[in-house]
């Protein structure tokens, strides 16, 4: 009886308790597919399954209308043609991933390979730092620093004038937001490729050295190929990153559903978007209304599609990696 | 010949340590790329840095640490922060209290249990999952999740019946699953890097696998579970899209109902972030100064955690790690 009550777990008891509160996880995953799924169903039965991607109409206009109907909205009321946004979240996360990954690319290269240690013993915590600054911040810097700054000194007045007609042109728009998701997202691929360089048997590279190869060649030849799925793992993780950021792209993306057209040429680049997440975070008051609410959740819905889809894309990426021992 | 003798001397040629002048300009441009990529990193780091100690500094008043936000037309009639910042240590209590043995104890039952095998992969990938779900997925959850009937009585509930799923403990909820993954990788990074030789002599003596894990392992890995809990509380305190949907939007602390404690709970509030964010240009308050002060404060906090971080991991294995660093899992 003592040891009992000293001792009051048996060891199955344990097990089973353990696991029942891991399993809490999963739970609360499905019950997350559900309720957003559940919420999304009338937005997506009454838009004919996935036609509320494509393009149509003006957004803006749909949304007045999901407004105007409140709380009994009838079928016609959710119509949403939602390409602006799906269009500009597939811009501002395609252009900063790949600007991201070159970026973190060579400044992988440079930690691992050619900075010396006190070089190296500044940069790593900066790049920590910058993983680490909340995006509301980064958000904040953007709209009082960058914005007025793109605004007033690299867009033109003439340039505002020739287009004042259809978007104003404050500095809100594409570059200004491409350039703080860079920032945003870089540290993380940062991590993930010079863990996997330095995970590369050095022996490999000094075979590359001892045949003749300089120094920097053998790491771009060799380590840098070998750690390529690597590369990829980090380029995913970084987009998943970049689809869901939302309070950053709100504060500094211009608050009007239009989407930069490239046939406007170099203007194309200061002209305002949305995006999936950012849209949800402007109209997060219209939850009142029936039909804009289940047209959020669908964009949630989207989001968490893409979320997953991505994280099996990591997952897969990876199966090779673990073949090699070469960490990603 | 079959001897093989050297055209030129050994000192210019490749085998010694080659000097980038003599390399081709392609190598040379990537060396000089690469080199560009790393400084100009720090060049943005400091400077954003920089820029925010000074705006602090210029903004920052003692006063508006400790009082309340008040209904304001100019930007010296606001008020202070007093109350985000305790919406900030209120969230984070609530999530951390919620995360924490939910990820250790996962992380212990994958580890040390982890049958059956295909169980423990699924818990592993759901928690994947969960740290690659955008925080704005978790904050439309929260609010479809709070305003059903079941959990009407956690949040702000009008007069006339409808719930509005809003309130400390809606979002602290949400905010646990954001710092649920950082915790356990660290935990379950600490658990692996233990030797088995340990856990075997625990069970020589007679130990059962749960009385080990409570006297051996959790003390072996309280450093890992600390750096995890440090990145938690900076997911948590860094988040603004659960904030902004799931707290409402009221600037001070609304409590709910009459029972002391719980009100709050149940109440509205605001935290630093939301505090950024509504007085940002992109909110309706408009007053700029106050949103710096507010961001410097942020920012102290979020560089003192990095600190606490350097300062743990030095006694851990992954020192220095840049994944480590940022919990990625």
């Amino acid at each position: 009886m003592r040891s009992r009550l000293l001792n009051p777990w048996s060891d199955n008891r344990a097990e089973r308790t353990l696991g029942a509160v891991s399993l809490l996880v999963g739970v609360a995953v499905i019950a997350m597919i559900v309720f957003v799924a559940v919420q999304a169903w009338p937005t997506i039965s009454h838009n004919g399954g996935i036609e509320w991607l494509g393009s149509g109409g003006k957004l803006e206009r749909q949304v007045e209308a999901m407004n105007n109907a409140g709380t009994n909205p009838t079928p016609a009321d959710y119509h949403l043609r939602a390409w602006p946004l799906v269009y500009g979240t597939l811009l501002t996360t395609v252009i900063a991933v790949a600007f991201g990954l070159v970026i973190a690319i060579l400044s992988s290269i440079f930690i691992v390979d050619i900075a010396h240690d006190r070089v190296k013993g500044t940069v790593v915590p900066v790049i920590r730092l910058l993983a680490s600054v909340p995006s509301v911040v980064y958000g904040l810097l953007g709209i009082l620093v960058l914005v007025p700054f793109v605004g007033n000194h690299i867009i033109t007045s003439s340039e505002k004038a020739q287009h004042a007609g259809e978007v104003q042109l404050t500095g809100q728009g594409l570059l200004v937001t491409v350039v703080i998701l860079t920032v945003m997202i870089t540290p993380i691929m940062v991590a993930l490729i010079c863990e996997a360089l330095e995970s590369v048997p050095k022996s490999w590279r000094e075979g590359a050295i001892a045949l003749g190869v300089n120094p920097l060649r053998a790491m771009l030849a060799v380590t840098l190929r070998a750690a390529r799925p690597a590369i990829v793992a980090a380029a995913v993780l970084a987009t998943a990153r970049a689809l869901g950021e939302s309070i950053m792209i709100a504060m500094v993306s211009g608050g009007v559903s239009f989407a930069p057209r490239p046939e406007d040429g170099i203007v194309a680049i200061f002209e305002p978007l949305r995006t999936l997440a950012s849209f949800i975070v402007s109209f997060q008051e219209g939850t009142g209304a029936t039909a804009l609410k289940s047209s959020l959740y669908a964009f949630a819905l989207l989001l968490l599609v893409g979320a997953l889809v991505l994280s099996v894309c990591g997952y897969l990426i990876k199966l090779p990696l673990r073949k090699y021992q070469v960490k990603g | 010949m079959s001897v093989y003798a050297p055209q030129r001397p050994m000192t210019a040629g490749p085998g010694r340590r080659s000097s980038p002048l003599t390399w081709r300009w392609i190598d040379r441009l990537v060396l000089a790329l690469a080199w560009g990529a790393g400084i100009g990193l720090c060049l943005v780091g400091g400077a954003i840095v920089i820029y925010m100690g000074v705006r602090g500094i210029q903004f920052l008043r003692p006063e508006l640490l400790f009082s309340r936000p008040a209904f304001g037309t100019t930007q010296n009639e606001s008020g202070g922060f007093l109350d985000p910042i305790m919406g900030t240590a209120i969230l984070t209590a609530i999530g951390i209290s919620l995360a924490l043995p939910l990820a250790v104890v996962s992380a212990l039952w994958v580890n040390e249990y982890g049958r059956p095998t295909w169980l423990a992969r699924v818990v592993e990938s759901t928690i994947e999952v969960v740290a690659g779900t955008p925080d704005i997925v978790f904050a439309l959850f929260g609010l479809a999740l709070f305003q059903t009937q079941l959990f009407a009585p956690f949040s702000f509930t009008a007069s006339g019946g409808g719930v509005f799923g809003r309130s400390f403990f809606a979002a602290g909820t949400m905010m646990s699953l954001i710092a649920l993954p950082p915790i356990f990788v660290a935990t379950r990074d600490g658990l692996q890097s233990i030797p088995m030789h340990m856990r075997e002599a625990a069970f020589a003596l007679g130990k059962t696998r749960i009385a080990t894990i409570r006297r051996v392992l959790i003390p072996a890995v309280r450093s890992n579970i600390a750096t995890g809990v440090t990145l938690g509380v900076s997911r948590i305190i860094g988040d603004t899209a659960i904030v902004v949907l799931l707290l409402g939007a009221t600037l001070r602390l609304e409590p709910q109902g009459s029972v002391p404690g719980v009100n709050v709970l149940r109440g509205t509030g605001s935290t630093l972030t939301s505090y950024i964010y509504d007085n940002s240009p992109a909110g309706e308050g408009g007053a700029p100064q106050k949103a710096y002060a507010a961001a410097f404060v942020l920012l102290v906090l979020v560089l003192a955690l990095n600190f606490t971080l350097g300062r743990i991991g030095r006694s851990s294995e992954r020192k220095g790690s840049l994944t480590a660093a940022q919990g990625i899992v």
